[in-house]
């Protein structure tokens, strides 16, 4: 398909702008805490089905426009969304045939982590007393994670993304 | 440069709740407008008469500092900002308010709402700008109790609408109900702006100090405007321009006794 070769890049953009429209959406303020981070979840599963289009740089660009929008400290997310695709990619072929669950699993061990490098930035930088409210996301997005999967195979099949 | 960049997802994220807000607001009925119209009529003839007697009291004010030969801080201008609903960081409380820098906003300046100190602006962008509220778990504020003056700083905890102040003693005279306002300590604040009302008093036998909270007078959760202060760097000290360098020979004796 000669015509198709933006196509991908499209889609990627759209649904990136989605995610963090998504991530900063206040739409019931009692449930802002358990707001996932929808863009690491797009990345994974871009990253899982168009391994050779989008790379470790493209999750770096993602990560710098994350940190401007969040205005914390700036590289953080470029560096967890670099690494989480970097191993994702890495990964794609073992994950494109794990079950439901074990991808989960790998979704959950992924936002851990990321989880954990903000936990490490943040405490370096001041006395902060962090509580429990502070690793819910890590749940609610291992959680929705196969309501992304789905949500992003259904429009990566409808536009012929291959 | 960034910020003009994703400027607009903020505003996209922002926008159901502002159309639900918009949207309800126009299909108001009329009945509660005027509920509304008369609740404001009384409240601002509330207002209208404390502020004769505010007038009297600040001229009052102002003589008893010239006779104190004391400085006195005037000049506090706001800017009314609306807040988006947007929530940056999931964790933090902090909000996110439609002015910026292009309105001359910067950090750290004091944000209020008609009822006390909501916090600080913490990053100002050109288009809109984030305010950390006074219960965010890294916020901390120079307070004193209105009533004996006696100082001591309230910190966030994390929770809605809880401050923590764990720096008095176990016999301070701190008792629940005691408005907390600002002290003007460390420059941040304007002071005498009411921050939070006590409304726990914990003492501690086994530590020397005590376990105190105070909930925010702010609405912190429900307001959607809030005022963002510029107060004025550099004290204007009053009666300097009707008597020039008022005590300039007479202390140097003073000092020299």
């Amino acid at each position: 398909m000669p015509h198709s070769s933006h196509l991908p890049v499209f889609y990627f953009i759209a649904t990136i702008a989605i995610a963090m429209i998504l991530r900063v959406m206040s739409l019931w303020p009692e449930l802002d805490p358990f707001n996932p981070d929808w863009i690491i979840l797009a990345l994974i599963y871009w990253s899982m089905a168009l391994p050779e289009r989008f790379g470790v740089f493209t999750a770096w660009t993602v990560g710098i426009l994350t940190d401007v929008l969040t205005g914390r400290l700036l590289g953080q997310y470029a560096l967890i969304y670099a690494l989480v695709v970097y191993f994702s990619i890495r990964e794609h072929r073992r994950l494109r045939q794990f079950p439901m669950l074990q991808q989960c699993s790998f979704v959950f061990f992924c936002l851990i982590s990321s989880q954990s490098i903000i936990f490490g930035t943040e405490s370096m930088q001041a006395g902060n007393r962090f509580t429990l409210e502070f690793w819910y996301p890590v749940f609610t997005g291992t959680l929705m994670w196969p309501l992304v999967f789905w949500a992003l195979r259904y429009i990566r099949v409808v536009a012929r993304i291959a | 440069m960034l910020a003009f960049a994703v400027y607009p997802l903020q505003t996209l994220a922002s926008l159901p709740v502002d159309a639900y807000t918009s949207i309800s607001g126009t299909v108001i009925s009329y009945l509660e407008l005027q509920k509304e119209n008369q609740r404001l009529k009384e409240a601002k003839l509330v207002n209208d008469a404390k502020l004769l007697k505010l007038d009297a009291l600040e001229k009052e004010n102002i003589r008893l500092r010239v006779l104190l030969e004391n400085s006195f801080q005037l000049g506090e201008q706001v800017l009314i900002a609306e807040l988006l609903s947007v929530k940056l960081v999931p964790y933090e409380h902090t909000v996110v308010v439609n002015k910026g820098s292009r309105f001359g906003v910067h950090a750290k300046q004091p944000v209020l709402d008609s009822n006390g100190i909501v916090g600080q602006v913490i990053r100002a962008l050109p288009n809109s700008s984030e305010v950390m509220l006074i219960t965010d778990p890294d916020h901390a504020i120079p307070v004193e109790v209105n009533r004996n003056g006696l100082r001591t700083i309230a910190f966030g905890t994390g929770q809605p609408n809880r401050l923590h102040l764990p720096f008095l003693a176990n016999n301070a005279d701190v008792v629940p109900g005691d408005l907390l306002v600002t002290s003007g300590l460390g420059g941040g604040f304007p002071a005498g702006y009411p921050v939070a009302v006590v409304d726990k008093f914990e003492a501690r036998p086994d530590k020397s100090f005590a376990n105190i909270y105070a909930t925010p007078t702010a609405q912190l959760e429900k307001s959607r405007e809030f005022l963002i202060v510029w107060s004025d760097a550099n004290p204007i000290v009053i009666g300097e321009q009707n008597k020039p360098k008022p005590h300039a020979g007479k202390e140097q004796p003073h000092a020299a006794q």
